[in-house]
């Protein structure tokens, strides 16, 4: 048995270390290791509660917003408060915006600049892959950056700034648009969908959030996704970095009629309602002191010793005892899309995850569309209330990454307690006291593997779009 | 050619985020146009692992050169001094000890963001991972680097404040640097090209704030200086003079500056979003403002306030427009 440490793990966001146990060109265990500790939570003791909107996006510059949500979620909660609908319909656009940018990134900038490596010549897709996809020069790169940064004039219109903008409160969002924003908003969505119709897919989004079935969408042909199903197709990552099947979702971008894409959780064949009450966070393998707890009750204590068994400072979250995998692929398929359910179906793996992203990466532009025109600007954006001297409120809401959820708690008006978890604190978790392997961990055993830097491991890992600074706030 | 290595320490990666928002051109057009060339950033480049420890080490032993060192994110030292908090992964080396090392090699040092800069959100309450600027301790000289330390160009630790930082300062400081200019710093070592404006410069409540005509709460649209907590008038920054994100910026976002490109400004003495008052009077003025001038002005010209301006003040959109003028 040999032991391979993968590190630095880039073009994921944050810091990432993988180290994987080799017997007979297998892995035959996989240890995930976020090697970042900067203690948010501990940061947020004792502060006045709304200043949580001004630090906890400050966890993550690629998922600000979604922190912004969830803390603007779980101040709500606490102050008994609602969001006017016309206001959560503008949070819901800029949080849109940023998961539909994040999706853009991850694709071009994280996951497919490894098939434009020289150890891939000779596939008959080698030379398209290497012109479009190549690591700071590709042609697609570029593209996506400037159409990303154009799609974020979504959030100079409406949030000031990104990353990290204080517009989104707990009574809706502080900048009332107006009709001249609506107009703009629309032509700046217009602009991404000309990308997206030109450039990523090459057809009309709807054509794409039509697929019903895997053949279909591996015979797509169509755009730069076409040349990613094609590669696909031909290293068969459909068979590659299977997850566990169980999947879950807090529901995205909550509007006064429910969610834009439904809550639940999802495990072969059967969808069943969402308890957050079952969430418990394991610290056994986590440089983390304290017995496993709830959100509301848990707590942030930092082993210094870094002591065995622990090898992350991530915590284990579990639902009802068991993992989950949360993200695009678990959103899609918690919401019925008939795409990702044939996907997660037949296993789940690399192909499902970076399909999945692509496909609600096409039906967000959809939404996005839809809460711009549905803009009246004579309503009123934000209700206004008071935060509490006690009281308590989680904010759950669906990053880019999957499921985040901030649980708080208020005693003599500031925060007594304040615990987070992130998309990738479920995705990468460490072992818990039973032994259960976090779902990368176990997407990575029985991988074969060979040389320094395995192509597959980098595919798999990368397939969960990993936000190592949200997992170890 | 300029040779850059960018390093993600301990932050949230925002900053490069907000980087790649550049536009006309691009982030990377204009690096490239500039002769600037990436040797390894981590969200950017394609070698991970083996691949990117190799070239690191070249780096560090100096095997090959370096023109601009990049850290983005603070410093953490703890626990105990040791680093540990932030392992640079694969290397068995913490990034405060790749920091010292490839810091010594690079003819530039550049902190971008508030992080590197002074510590930024990451030594927020109470600083649970110890951490610190590469050559600043919040606003006290000397943090991982003593104040005088110099790069191999002669220069301080330039600081590229911000939570984020706007891409364009991040861009113009590295293009100047990859010019040969000498960028010119103010007592902070913030590159001054945006350091002597104040967020307040162009700020579209100007108006409003001549008056003192506030907002009371969020999404009113007054000025947010008297009760929200806005320090635009003290905090540096041509934040509302060149728009983000097309044309935006916190104020015109609706929400109060907060003062991200200064030191210290995780921790304020208030809720960020709340004026800190004595005797009902703002304890932080406007820069450069005396006490006793400021006091009577404010007075005086909150009672001339015009009905359009107070009345606007307390909506959350325009609803009395300019009285029109006809031409004679």
């Amino acid at each position: 048995m040999t032991r391979l440490i993968v590190g630095p793990f880039n073009r994921v966001e944050g810091d990432l270390e993988v180290a994987l146990d080799i017997r007979d060109g297998r892995v035959a265990r996989a240890e995930v290791n976020a090697p970042l500790y900067r203690g948010f939570e501990r940061m947020l003791e004792g502060r006045d509660p709304r200043d949580a909107l001004v630090i906890t996006p400050r966890i993550c510059g690629i998922c600000s917003i979604s922190q912004s949500a969830a803390a603007a979620r779980a101040l709500a909660a606490a102050m008994g408060l609602n969001p006017t609908p016309a206001g959560a319909e503008m949070a819901a656009l800029i949080h849109a915006a940023e998961n539909a940018a994040d999706h853009l990134t991850h694709f071009h900038l994280f996951f497919m600049p490894d098939f434009a490596r020289p150890a891939y010549a000779g596939r008959p897709w080698h030379a398209r892959a290497v012109a479009r996809f190549t690591a700071i020069d590709g042609s697609a790169q570029r593209t996506a950056i400037a159409a990303r940064a154009e799609l974020l004039h979504v959030m100079g219109l409406l949030a000031g700034k990104w990353p990290h903008t204080l517009a989104i409160q707990p009574g809706g969002v502080t900048r009332t648009p107006g009709l001249r924003e609506k107009a703009r908003l629309a032509t700046t969505l217009r602009a991404f969908r000309r990308y997206l119709e030109t450039t990523l897919f090459g057809a009309p989004v709807e054509e794409f959030v039509a697929l019903s079935s895997p053949a279909a969408l591996i015979g797509w042909g169509k755009g730069d996704a076409g040349l990613f199903l094609e590669i696909a197709d031909d290293l068969a990552l459909g068979d590659l970095g299977r997850g566990g099947g169980r999947y879950l979702s807090f529901g995205a971008y909550p509007l006064v009629e429910g969610p834009v894409f439904a809550a639940g959780v999802w495990e072969g064949g059967v969808l069943s309602p969402l308890d957050p009450a079952a969430i418990l966070e394991d610290t056994s393998h986590a440089w983390m002191t304290g017995p496993a707890a709830h959100p509301f009750a848990g707590e942030t204590q930092p082993d210094e010793t870094m002591a065995a068994p622990g090898y992350s400072w991530c915590k284990a979250p579990r639902l009802a005892g068991r993992p989950a995998e949360v993200g695009a692929l678990a959103r899609m398929v918690v919401d019925g899309h008939p795409l990702a359910l044939a996907l997660a179906l037949a296993g789940g793996g690399v192909l499902a995850r970076v399909a999945a992203r692509l496909l609600e990466l096409a039906r967000t532009q959809i939404e996005m569309e839809r809460l711009v025109a549905g803009i009246e600007p004579a309503a009123h954006f934000m209700a206004q209330g008071r935060s509490p001297r006690a009281g308590r409120g989680a904010g759950l809401v669906e990053a880019a990454r999957g499921a985040l959820g901030h649980w708080l708690r208020i005693e003599n008006g500031r925060i007594a307690g304040y615990q987070i978890i992130a998309p990738t604190t479920w995705n990468f978790s460490p072992r818990d006291a039973a032994g259960q392997p976090g779902p990368l961990e176990a997407a990575l055993e029985g991988l074969a593997v060979e040389g320094e830097v395995p192509l597959a491991v980098q595919h798999v890992v990368r397939s969960f779009d990993p936000c190592m600074v949200c997992t170890v706030h | 050619m300029t040779t850059l290595l960018w390093l993600q320490a301990a932050g949230c990666g925002g900053c490069t985020m907000s980087l790649l928002c550049a536009e006309s051109p691009g982030a990377l057009e204009m690096l490239e146009d500039a002769g600037i060339r990436l040797l390894w950033h981590p969200a950017l480049s394609v070698e991970t692992g083996a691949e990117a420890r190799a070239l690191l080490e070249d780096l560090a032993a100096g095997r090959r050169s370096l023109d601009i060192l990049c850290v983005e994110g603070a410093i953490a030292r703890g626990p105990a001094g040791t680093g540990r908090f932030q392992m640079l992964s694969g290397t068995g080396r913490s990034m405060m000890d790749w920091v010292l090392r490839l810091a010594s090699r690079a003819r530039h040092v550049v902190a971008v963001g508030s992080c590197a800069a002074f510590g930024g959100v990451t030594a927020a309450g109470g600083n649970p991972s110890d951490a610190v600027g590469l050559q600043y301790d919040g606003a006290l000289s000397g943090g991982l680097f003593p104040a005088d330390w110099r790069s191999r160009a002669g220069d301080p630790v330039i600081n590229v404040a911000g939570c984020p930082t706007h891409p364009g300062w991040v861009t113009e400081t590295l293009v100047l640097l990859a010019a040969g200019e000498r960028v010119a710093l103010d007592g902070f070592a913030r590159p001054r090209f945006f350091a002597d404006h104040l967020v307040h410069h162009g700020c579209p409540k100007n108006e409003f704030y001549e008056y003192k005509a506030s907002a009371r709460t969020l999404s009113e649209i007054g000025c947010m200086m008297e009760n929200l907590g806005c320090i635009g008038t003290q905090a540096v920054g041509d934040c509302n003079i060149r728009p983000w994100n097309g044309e935006g910026s916190c104020t015109r976002g609706g929400y109060p500056c907060i003062n991200c490109t200064a030191p210290g400004f995780e921790d304020p003495t208030h809720a960020f979003v709340e004026t800190q008052k004595l005797a009902g009077i703002p304890v932080g003025l406007p820069t450069d403002m005396p006490k006793a001038w400021f006091m009577a002005l404010a007075s005086l010209s909150k009672a001339a306030t015009p009905d359009r301006i107070g009345k606007n003040a307390h909506a959350d959109r325009i609803v009395v427009p300019p009285t029109l003028r006809r031409p004679r």
